[in-house]
């Protein structure tokens, strides 16, 4: 229907932690979408929880906005852990 | 009629009700009104299918002749299958899809509810199974009897119209035979009276949550689908489910 408003589903995994984003389904309000995220994105076994957002609530960064918000970010090599040396003892970090 | 004879009467009954409903709901298929429903009809279309695989199963086990599943699905006729009348109903407008799933979800649930309880433990095991799934149709049908009932003029005239039309044959669900009643007195099927109370509980709740008009208690009732005395429709779905293996009944592949 193309007038039932947009939703945003989110499913947590078995052994997930965090509820993932897995794609969109139209409904008329909140539990139905709830119900279409059950019958469309968890019945091969995905999932142990779902959430449903409004897609309309969620406030997105703007293309035009790539080069400020994340161009900086690519020469800062020295924010990853990487050049830190590690104690032998630390095996995995 | 000695117990395991009524129990495979009943073993049929169960799985041919599933079996034709969801071959009603798969005629949906590409032609649901919106992606997400299409998808929820299909996932509950191939969930009774399932049901009625199990049910077969066993059925044929019982017999003992020979039979599989599959021939009990495709090679009897419409004289042989013990449907409930209401389910072989065609779709008509989205409100009386709903409203048939919604009469038959109630009934299933109740039945499969009772069943876990069976003193035969197959029984008991693939209604158990099968609860859940139906536990999840029945809320989806009952949602959308509300929806529409309660929800635009038309949509509301739709729903009502829908339970008008379909009423005549749900006196079939909650009314049992000599079958039933044969093996609710062995503990093995739900008890007529309690079923019957169920039934009509939850129905009245959501009608009437649904702002729907309930139909008069004295309202006349098609009977005979349990016993194969069917309505026309149902030569026709049987037509397009046996076709293909009864043309080609070596084909193993389709």
């Amino acid at each position: 229907m193309s007038e039932w408003p947009l939703f945003e589903v989110f499913v947590r995994s078995k052994h997930g932690l965090n509820h993932k984003h897995v794609g969109s389904v139209h409904a008329a309000d909140a539990r139905m979408a709830l119900e279409n995220a059950r019958d469309l994105y968890t019945r091969r076994n995905e999932g142990v929880s779902i959430w449903v957002v409004p897609s309309n609530n969620i406030t997105a960064s703007s293309p035009d906005e790539k080069e400020p918000l994340f161009d900086p970010s690519h020469d800062k090599v020295y924010r990853h852990a990487s050049f830190y040396k590690l104690p032998d003892e630390v095996n995995q970090m | 009629m000695d117990q395991q004879q009524a129990l495979q009467e009943y073993l049929l009954r169960l799985g041919d009700s599933a079996l034709i409903l969801g071959q009603r709901l798969c005629e949906l298929c590409g032609k649901a009104p919106a992606v997400e429903e299409e998808m929820a009809l299909m996932n509950v279309a191939l969930d009774l299918v399932g049901q009625a695989r199990n049910w077969y199963e066993y059925a044929a086990e019982l017999e003992n002749q020979g039979r599989s599943a599959d021939d009990l699905a495709y090679l009897r006729d419409a004289h042989e299958y013990r449907n409930l009348l209401l389910v072989e109903q065609p779709n008509g407008n989205y409100a009386v899809t709903m409203a048939r799933q919604f009469f038959y979800d109630a009934w299933h649930y109740f039945t499969l509810k009772a069943l876990v309880e069976s003193s035969d433990e197959r029984l008991a095991g693939i209604a158990a199974k099968a609860l859940k799934e139906v536990t999840y149709h029945l809320r989806r049908s009952s949602e959308w009897v509300k929806r529409l009932g309660d929800g635009t003029e038309e949509s509301h005239a739709k729903m009502q119209e829908a339970v008008e039309l379909l009423w005549r044959f749900t006196g079939e669900l909650t009314s049992t035979d000599e079958v039933e009643k044969q093996l609710a007195t062995a503990g093995l099927a739900p008890n007529e009276e309690q079923l019957a109370c169920d039934w009509q509980g939850l129905v009245e709740a959501v009608l009437s949550e649904a702002t729907l008009e309930l139909q008069p208690e004295d309202a006349w009732m098609y009977k005979g689908g349990k016993q194969g005395e069917h309505t026309e429709h149902l030569g026709y779905i049987l037509a397009e489910m046996q076709f293909l293996p009864r043309a080609y009944p070596d084909a193993k592949i389709w």
